[in-house]
């Protein structure tokens, strides 16, 4: 059902192509995200130790919070130590059952599902005290890869 | 899960065999993400129009519509069953398949009218309302109807399978009545039509 309700906010923004709906869609979609990942993050980190650091927070999105999302882990994750974190999942649930004649076109339609989980993914972080960016895109479906960076705080 | 197969004992033998067989085939979503997701979406909205609580029940609604006629084909697919012989067996068949497959709960049908056209759904457990607290502004109380998704949904996929009907809700528990109770009336089966002919 909640894939239900993402996608029928996602296809209410796409019946114009226009590059400014789609400005607007993602910020919406992925504002709806974050509060969402706010309230899980609040919701599933309460009964455990305290963090160590950054990478245990990683590594608690990519267990923890990926199974209450999708029901399956992240099946990669890779970091260059300065804050950029990047997760592959090979089989990213929502885009299962999806096919498309071109497959061009395919990848362009899918990419307006990755908004949300983005948004859950940045609100999650937040509330767990990492400020992000996050950028999702895929190439290969159903894989998606996620790019966090994180912000460091200024001086 | 134990007590869902008790009340569905009144509906077909093989159906039991069947949710049996569907526990297995069914793909799950975690249910507070759902009531996560929805609060979310309702917060929204309110924000979007400003807290005028009837443009939100009708969003909410035509969103409902939007969804539910899609989703009867999921539910089709899903419960394989076949065509209701009445309207009274259509709304065990809403309240103790579909809400059952795709919410996980069973509300209750009572209060029929004497014509067997309109009946009521109470929701003793509703996961969309799950840690909901409605905005605090004195108006929200009497003119948000928080889950008003759910009519949306059965008007939209009831339509798909040629009836139409009417469904709003009487009470809430948010609101601080006793019950939560959805109100639907059969207004029409919809004959099939022959597509204007081409000229």
């Amino acid at each position: 059902m909640a894939e239900r309700m993402a996608k029928e906010l996602a296809t209410e923004g796409k019946e114009s192509e226009d590059e400014e709906v789609r400005e607007t869609t993602f910020f919406r979609l992925e504002s709806l995200g974050y509060r969402v990942g706010q309230g899980l993050a609040e919701r599933f980190a309460r009964d455990r130790p305290r963090f160590t650091d950054n990478l245990d927070v990683i590594k608690f999105l990519c267990k923890d919070l990926w199974t209450v999302l999708f029901k399956k882990q992240v099946d990669n994750l890779k970091t260059n130590h300065r804050g950029v974190y990047v997760l592959t999942d090979s089989a990213f649930r929502p885009f299962g059952r999806m096919s498309m004649a071109v497959r061009s076109e395919a990848i362009s339609m899918a990419q307006a599902y990755l908004w949300f989980p983005c948004g859950i993914i940045r609100g999650a972080l937040a509330n767990l005290g990492i400020n992000t960016t996050v950028q999702a895109e895929t190439s290969d479906l159903p894989g998606a890869t996620f790019q966090i960076k994180t912000l460091q705080p200024r001086p | 899960m134990t007590n869902g197969f008790r009340c569905i004992s009144v509906l077909e033998p093989e159906l039991i065999g069947f949710l049996h067989m569907r526990r297995t085939r069914v793909d799950k979503v975690n249910a507070e993400l759902v009531t996560l997701t929805y609060g979310t979406i309702v917060a929204q909205l309110c924000q979007d129009y400003d807290s005028n609580y009837q443009d939100v029940n009708k969003q909410l609604d035509k969103m409902g519509y939007n969804i539910g006629m899609r989703l009867i084909e999921d539910f089709l697919a899903k419960s394989g069953v076949g065509r209701c012989a009445n309207f009274r067996e259509t709304a065990d068949m809403i309240a103790k398949v579909g809400f059952k497959i795709f919410l996980n709960v069973t509300p209750t049908v009572t209060n029929w009218t004497s014509d067997n056209t309109q009946f009521s759904l109470i929701f003793e457990e509703n996961p969309l309302a799950d840690f909901v607290e409605l905005p605090d502004d004195g108006r929200a109380q009497d003119e948000l109807w928080f889950s008003n998704i759910l009519c949306g949904v059965l008007r939209g996929s009831l339509e798909m399978v040629q009836m139409q009907i009417e469904a709003h809700f009487v009470s809430d528990v948010l609101r601080g009545d006793d019950t939560t109770e959805m109100r639907v009336s059969l207004v029409r089966y919809i004959e099939d039509e022959m597509p204007p002919e081409e000229e």
